[in-house]
């Protein structure tokens, strides 16, 4: 009956309060949940400094990394200075 | 001797109903069979005792263990109706502060070993109100409402439990509306349940018997009529590994279903 009626009036074309409610809480919980525990980021900082090391001369003491949250979606962002790219890396000739 | 089982009661918002359902899972429990000890850990403001009615037996508080002040067992306030549950009261005049989170945990041990379960009714926040209940606790329900901001914070509360290493927890979705459920007007339990991904421990209507029972200070699972003191026993009755069902509550509360109930037709 109820949803007779509101069929009627058009109600079920807009978004019900509780899809609403829905669509704005997925958006913020991506944003709340994007966080590493400050150990976890440090073991992902050494790790990438292990990595990328093997083929740049990197500054460690610049490096930022951090998770990005300010569109609906999350990204890693790494800004690492970069001091001298390894001869044995440099594109040849 | 075999310990009994620590449960914290928390939910990150404030009053989302911890303190109404530490009560009324404390006393269901009880109602079938084991000991209880129900801890008020929301130091400050105290509650507990106000909903189990014992608000005038209180002589020693949580504090005053603590502090050495008085043995455990004198602290403990018994239930007037129900033998096997007691309580262990907050202070009224101190603070958070007064208790620290390796306290809480040899509290919460001693309490093991004479309870069957420890139930722990959590403050609000995520300050160490919040980290002192939890200390000794071996598994949480976390309490939520059907609203963005309770689901939020109970969301974040399952994040730092687990990084506290109580995995699994428990929910409980209280304050449902089944009218509003079908108006599409509230979240319903699915919902909830596909943001926070953990295990479904029940659902409580929002009832006014919850109100009543909380003014004459006996917890609505004592009322045999009651449909949320119903739910709060299913709830008691999983904790202690039975199979309920938990569908039968989410049907709304109209009067066809008030006519069918009296026809004698169950809905289960
Ligand atoms: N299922 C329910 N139906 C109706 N009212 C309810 C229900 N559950 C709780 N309430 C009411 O909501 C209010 C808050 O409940 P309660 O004190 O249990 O919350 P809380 O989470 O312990 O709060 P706090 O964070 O302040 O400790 C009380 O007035 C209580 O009676
Ligand atoms: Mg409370």
């Amino acid at each position: 009956m109820m949803e007779f009626l509101a069929r009627l009036f058009g109600r079920v074309e807009t978004e019900t309060s509780r899809e609403c409610a829905r669509n704005r809480l997925r958006l913020v919980l991506v944003q709340d949940r994007a966080t590493l525990s400050p150990h976890v980021m440090e073991q992902l900082k050494s790790e990438l400094i292990e990595v990328i090391s093997r083929y740049l001369d990197i500054d460690e003491g610049d490096m930022r990394v951090e998770l990005d949250t300010s569109d609906a979606s999350v990204a890693l962002v790494a800004s690492i200075p970069v001091k001298e790219i390894k001869r044995e890396s440099a594109g040849a000739f | 001797m075999m310990s009994g089982t620590a449960i914290v009661v928390t939910s990150g918002k404030g009053g989302v109903g911890k303190t109404t359902a530490a009560a009324n899972i404390g006393a269901g429990l009880a109602m079938s069979g084991p000991t209880v000890a129900l801890v008020d850990a929301d130091i400050g403001l105290r509650n507990l005792d106000l909903v189990l009615g014992l608000e005038n037996r209180i002589v020693y508080d949580l504090v005053d263990v603590v502090e050495g002040a008085c043995d455990v067992q004198k602290a403990l306030v018994r239930h007037k109706h129900i033998d096997n549950l007691s309580l262990l009261p907050a202070a009224q005049s101190r603070d958070k502060t007064a208790v620290t989170p390796d306290q809480m945990k040899a509290l919460t041990m001693t309490l093991r070993e004479s309870f069957d379960f420890v139930i722990l009714d959590c403050p609000a926040g995520i300050e160490q109100g919040f980290k002192n209940a939890i200390s000794g606790a071996d598994k949480a329900i976390v309490v939520t409402t059907p609203e963005m901001s309770a689901v939020r914070d109970a969301d974040r509360i399952i994040g730092m439990l687990e990084s506290e290493q109580i995995r699994d927890p428990w929910l409980i979705v209280n304050r449902i509306r089944p009218d509003m459920v079908k108006r599409h007007d509230m979240m319903n339990v699915d919902d909830l349940l596909d943001f926070l991904k953990v295990e479904l421990l029940g659902v409580v209507p929002d009832d006014e018997s919850i109100i009543v029972s909380t003014n004459r200070g006996v917890p609505a699972v004592m009322e045999e009529k009651s449909r949320a003191g119903r739910a709060f026993r299913d709830i008691a009755a999983r904790i202690l590994g039975n199979d309920v069902p938990i569908a039968a509550m989410l049907e709304p509360d109209d009067w066809l279903a008030r006519f069918a109930k009296w026809l004698g037709i169950s809905r289960g």
